[in-house]
């Protein structure tokens, strides 16, 4: 940085072999920074920052009801961001898991929307395989759009987020709308039959937990054990060496996509069939783009985005009680989870690198 | 007025969020950085033009406080991609998300309160003209905008200055060898696209649409990302492109007055489509994009 007087100023140098106690406390060492930073930003608000802390990061954890809506919030967070990292590890930036998780929310709410007296105990599991199936199908088209016509991928498929929103509106304004619904923007409330079942008694915690963790067991195997999963991240550390060893680009980016999609659409239809019941415009509170988040807090491992999904949740519901009862608003949870990324991506440049002092650099250098 | 003077009318006032955001972005990529935190730099630049407007201090001061503030937050960007080589996809998007909540967090009690606009300012002689002459009574920020996109224009074609921005962008080692600082021009790139994403934050909230609205910058920071693109990172087109979307954006309202029967949200989507077709055709020309492309685009330069 010879902005500022290089003298004073000390440099990353590469480190040998990367640094594992660096990757293993970069998360906790991240959060505890945007904490107190976002700590300041509460107390520059004229908040009482010890309020704020105790119903963001404790209150989440005292009582069950609380800690299973954690868990109920994890579930979409740890599904998205586990196909996402996928995605993310082959270089494959898929930021639409918004618009996916959107169009997987509608076409999982075509069944009970167009069949509202249909029962029977295949209804629900159809409304998640055609969710999964709709956000692959918005996924493919940014894949198409990379492979066959070289367009970044990163701007079209956020292009079809907004697109994809603006459906949305489109369905619950109008042909979606609940003709008994009060003329609020929402679908009719979807029958017993249409719902995930509930998982654990007394909460809201449903099946789809079950689904999520399945899918992050199925990720941790397809990217550290299969051959496919290791030709995914050769594409993505090195790509001229996999082209030489004859590793289809094109092929790598539909699937890192695919997946990415699959997963995001199979959250918006665990959302609208859980514990939202009907699709509403605000089926999602930015889901799609904090699995971003959780993805690259968990290091992009299938292990470490389970914690990082927990953490995001516990920062959702905590924002949520903040927002009562230290009358926080509720982008401060935005402002937490875009600081907690830039931490974080400070914090894990110290796995490959370390930090050299202007006056061991000179004796390195002789 | 008809629906082509209509367009022609607001056109360039439509315009000019993207165009200033798509110069800075594109100052920035020349100099080899892929900021992609453009929509969060729009919106904070935005909350603080309108947080002053509204309190009194005028269009002037606005539009300072946003360069600056926007500025700053882009050197954040700058010390996390290129102080610590952290991923720049994974920064830009980050700074996008600190920028839109700091945003909404600011604007909080802003929400549905309106400041007034700027005076039209007609060019003498050309605004007489028949139909056409609308095209020439702007604002006196969309007169700089212009100014500002012919200044651009002749930087990187006359001046050593654009050279060497676009030398670090091309080949920085090189660049690097014959004595520049390759870290110090990036970050004079990316303050700049941050100061310029900044002003056309400003002008959106306190100029084009003078009310406050959690979100109104509504993915124009990314399709300014995409103009550059379209623009292949040429100053012209990207004022080509800036125009289109201007005309785009207007459509939608004129399509409404004349009574068409189509949906609404079909008309807002209108800009995020065109850039996904646009953005296709262009991207689909390969030889187009690697002759006129930034070779170390989003690369960390290590010595």
């Amino acid at each position: 940085m010879s902005v500022l007087p290089a003298a004073f100023l000390p440099t990353l140098v590469r480190r040998e072999r990367a640094s594992l106690a660096a990757t293993l406390l970069a998360p906790p060492i991240a959060l505890a920074v945007a904490t107190i930073l976002n700590l300041g930003l509460y107390v520059l608000l004229g908040r009482d920052p010890i309020a704020v802390v105790h119903a963001m990061l404790l209150e989440p954890f005292l009582s069950w009801t609380s800690f299973s809506e954690v868990l109920l919030k994890a579930a979409p967070l740890l599904l998205i961001a586990q196909g996402l990292a996928i995605g993310f590890r082959a270089k494959v930036f898929n930021i639409g898991a918004e618009g996916q998780f959107i169009l997987g929310a509608i076409f999982a709410s075509a069944i009970p929307v167009w069949f509202p007296q249909a029962t029977g105990q295949w209804i629900w599991p159809l409304m998640l395989l055609l969710g999964a199936l709709g956000g692959g199908l918005w996924a493919s088209l940014t894949a198409f759009w990379r492979v066959r016509l070289n367009a970044n991928e990163i701007l079209v498929s956020l292009m079809l987020s907004l697109v994809a929103a603006q459906l949305l509106n489109y369905l619950l304004l109008g042909p979606w709308k609940d003709p008994n619904g009060f003329n609020f923007p929402q679908s009719v409330m979807f029958q017993y039959d249409a719902m995930v079942p509930i998982l654990i008694s007394g909460t809201r915690v449903n099946v789809s937990l079950l689904l999520t963790l399945a899918f992050s067991a199925a990720a941790w195997v397809f990217m550290q054990k299969s051959f496919t999963g290791y030709k995914l991240q050769v594409g993505g550390l090195a790509p001229r060496a996999a082209g030489y060893a004859g590793f289809n680009e094109g092929w790598a980016i539909w699937l890192s996509l695919l997946i990415g999609g699959f997963a995001a659409g199979l959250a918006g239809a665990a959302e609208v069939a859980g514990p939202l019941g009907q699709l509403q415009r605000s089926i999602s509170t930015g889901y799609g783009y904090a699995a971003i988040i959780v993805a690259y807090l968990g290091g992009l491992h299938p292990l470490g985005i389970v914690f990082s999904a927990l953490l995001m949740a516990v920062l959702y519901i905590g924002g949520d009680n903040a927002m009562v009862s230290a009358n926080l608003p509720i982008a401060a949870v935005r402002v937490f989870q875009g600081s907690l990324l830039l931490a974080y991506l400070i914090a894990v440049a110290f796995v490959r690198h370390r930090l050299e002092w202007p006056r061991a650099a000179v004796r390195s250098q002789s | 007025m008809n629906a082509i003077e209509f367009i022609l009318a607001g056109m360039l006032g439509a315009a000019t969020p993207f165009l200033l955001a798509a110069l800075g972005e594109l100052v920035a990529e020349r100099a080899g950085v892929l900021n992609l935190g453009v929509e969060g730099l729009m919106a904070f630049g935005a909350v603080l033009a309108f947080i002053i407007v509204y309190h009194g201090g005028g269009h002037f001061l606005g539009f300072v406080a946003a360069g600056l503030g926007s500025a700053v937050l882009s050197l954040v960007f700058a010390v996390v991609a290129l102080g610590f080589r952290a991923n720049q996809v994974a920064t830009g998007l980050a700074i996008g998300i600190l920028g839109q909540g700091l945003s909404a967090l600011f604007g909080k009690t802003y929400e549905s309160l309106t400041v007034k606009g700027l005076p039209k300012l007609a060019f003498p002689w050309l605004s007489e003209i028949p139909v056409l002459g609308s095209l020439f009574i702007q604002d006196i920020v969309v007169w700089l905008s212009l100014a500002a996109t012919l200044a651009l224009w002749g930087m990187f074609a006359y001046t050593k200055t654009g050279l060497v921005v676009r030398a670090v962008g091309e080949n920085p080692k090189a660049a690097h060898a014959i004595g520049y600082s390759v870290t110090s021009v990036r970050v004079f790139a990316i303050a700049f696209g941050g100061a310029m994403a900044g002003f056309a934050g400003a002008y959106a909230a306190v100029v084009y649409t003078p009310l406050w609205a959690d979100g109104m910058i509504a993915g124009r920071g990314w399709i300014a990302i995409a103009l550059v693109v379209f623009g292949t990172w040429l100053t012209g087109r990207i004022f080509l492109g800036a125009c289109l979307f201007g005309a785009v954006s207007l459509m939608g309202l004129a399509a409404q007055a004349t009574g068409l029967d189509v949906p609404s949200q079909l008309l807002s989507s209108l800009p995020y489509l065109v850039t996904i077709i646009v953005l296709g055709i262009i991207s689909a020309d390969r030889r187009l994009l690697k002759l006129n492309g930034v070779a170390s685009l989003g690369e960390p330069f290590e010595r």
